[in-house]
């Protein structure tokens, strides 16, 4: 009786040690080389010339580690995002923690305006934000409107909130195509 | 003779220990960041009060250790009589609790006061120290305030004056002048920093959203390393500062050509390097007087080349260094918030032309 008492516990506490095994941790990439090939293939509209063909889906390495999104949170405060888009609530430019997408919720979208900039005050960054921090900030800007995974968007902020920290948004249906809110006011 | 090697060497193999001590505590005496030799007037006060508990605390040891040998000799030397005496009288010896039970209760009673008074005494002397080392040198007024704030992994520094067009922000780098006062004033802008000089002041945490402030005044001229005390992320070992006093006429030297903006570019190649920095990522996070970059995430460089070390007492202030930290700072310091930069080697031959012109 107390042989197999001790089998017992002896196999439980090896069986412990094992799962402890699997805690590994999220690698942090610091300069910004995450696997994955990223896609720039952007489709701005869903109008387009000849057949309809299905919108490219690109995918964000980035979008799935704590650490990158964390860091694009920091960068959208230090290259001053939040200067027009406040922390997702929107000011001068607009939100985006709603589920508007006036040039597109893919993140090679997102990549693309923050590269190249956009109409009516969006300034073009490349050259000056490197390329791994952009894709680290567009995770963090998809995080807001809750488009990534819950348990690796950051969980808290340490400034005035606007709505929920990215954690515990939920998740926007994203919009097909908005439209700049110049455009909407036009009868 | 074997036998007295042996001894001998079991002898020298017990003093290791000790010998080791010593070298350790002889490694304490002097140098550049050590309360232990103290340069100003708070770490002359911490200094005293850690003499004082030192030297008490000792003789208390060496006291103890004798009493402990002391009781040890003579409880064999009563067993030893009890034993002869059992034999003797073949009868279990009682101890009559007379003159010798009184003598020990006093010396208990006489060892519990002599511990409550000393303890009494440091209470009081390090209340007065700590009095000591937070009190105003002189009026905010009178003083030079300089405003420290820490960030993930480095120290931003800024001269307050009444004057705005005075004021000037440097990093990692705080010139003092000998036996004036100094207001410190701390900030933290992202987690807890702890700021300390342990040759000028005892430690002060930094906490974000809470102000916080020292006085130093170094008496003695020198350079005096600091380092953040407070486990602060990844590069917490990597986050130094040096503290420097020097006379007054060198000290104000010292700060009219801070207030200077930067040298404009003298030749071709640094004009070109100038270029570099204004349309590379640097000036997204660089200020650099003078020019466009006027961004304050990261070390004004406006005289960059005037400082010592770079990347927060990390590198030397040399070319060589300075290129591999512009191209590859990850790989001195892991997660630190510059990334790496792929800048072309005439590119970064100019950008280094015009960095170490930054005087």
């Amino acid at each position: 009786m107390r042989d197999t008492l001790k089998i017992i516990v002896t196999s439980l506490l090896v069986a412990s040690l094992v799962t402890l095994l699997s805690c590994k941790r999220e690698t942090r990439d610091f300069r910004g080389n995450p696997a994955g090939v990223r896609s720039n293939t952007v489709s701005q509209s869903v109008l387009q010339p000849g057949s309809n063909t299905p919108p490219v889906k690109t995918k964000n390495p980035d979008e799935e580690n704590a650490y990158a999104l964390s860091e694009g949170k920091r960068l959208f405060d230090w290259y001053n995002c939040s200067g027009c888009h406040a922390h997702g609530g929107g000011g001068m430019g607009p939100p985006l923690m709603d589920a508007k997408w006036i040039y597109g919720d893919d993140p090679a979208n997102i990549y693309a305006t923050v590269a190249e900039g956009r109409p009516n005050g969006m300034p073009s960054f490349r050259q000056k934000i490197p390329d791994a921090q952009i894709w680290q900030l567009v995770g963090y800007v998809r995080s807001l409107s809750g488009q990534v995974r819950s348990d690796v968007a950051p969980a808290r902020d340490d400034h005035m909130r606007s709505g929920e920290a990215p954690a515990e948004t939920t998740p926007e249906k994203p919009q097909k195509s908005g439209l700049p809110k110049s455009a909407e006011r036009v009868p | 003779m074997r036998e007295r090697l042996k001894s001998l060497r079991r002898r020298s193999l017990r003093l290791l220990p000790l010998a080791a001590l010593c070298c350790l505590l002889s490694d304490c005496g002097g140098g550049a960041q050590s309360p232990l030799s103290p340069a100003g007037l708070e770490a002359e006060s911490i200094n005293r009060l850690w003499w004082l508990m030192f030297y008490v605390c000792s003789a208390v040891f060496v006291l103890v250790i004798a009493a402990m040998l002391l009781a040890v000799l003579h409880a064999r030397r009563v067993r030893e009589r009890t034993a002869a005496e059992l034999t003797a009288t073949d009868k279990p010896l009682l101890k009559p609790a007379g003159a010798q039970e009184q003598r020990m209760r006093a010396v208990v009673i006489g060892a519990l006061a002599v511990t409550v008074v000393i303890l009494f005494v440091f209470l009081i002397a390090s209340f007065l120290t700590g009095r000591a080392v937070t009190a105003p040198l002189t009026s905010e007024q009178n003083a030079l305030t300089i405003e420290v704030t820490g960030h993930q992994w480095w120290w931003e520094v800024r001269y307050v004056d009444a004057d705005a067009s005075r004021m000037f922000t440097t990093a990692n780098e705080i010139h003092i002048p000998v036996g004036m006062p100094v207001l410190v004033k701390l900030r933290s802008s992202d987690v807890i920093h702890s700021f300390w000089v342990p040759n000028l002041q005892g430690k002060k945490d930094l906490i974000p959203g809470k102000p916080a402030q020292v006085w130093l005044r170094a008496d003695k001229a020198g350079a005096y390393r600091g380092q953040c005390a407070e486990f602060c992320g990844m590069q917490h070992a990597k986050m130094a500062f040096v503290v420097i006093a020097e006379p007054f006429e060198q000290f104000d030297a010292w700060r009219k050509s801070q207030q200077r903006t930067s040298n404009a570019p003298a030749t071709a190649m640094q004009q070109r390097g100038q270029q570099v920095f204004l349309s590379a990522p640097c000036i997204m996070c660089h200020t650099i007087r003078g020019t466009q970059a006027g961004a304050a995430v990261a070390p004004d460089l406006t005289h960059l080349a005037s400082r010592n070390t770079i990347a927060a007492g990390t590198l030397p202030n040399r070319r060589d260094e300075l290129a591999s930290w512009i191209l590859d700072s990850q790989s001195i310091k892991p997660g630190n918030h510059m990334p790496p930069n792929n800048l072309s080697a005439e590119d970064l031959q100019a950008l280094l032309d015009y960095l170490e012109s930054l005087k």
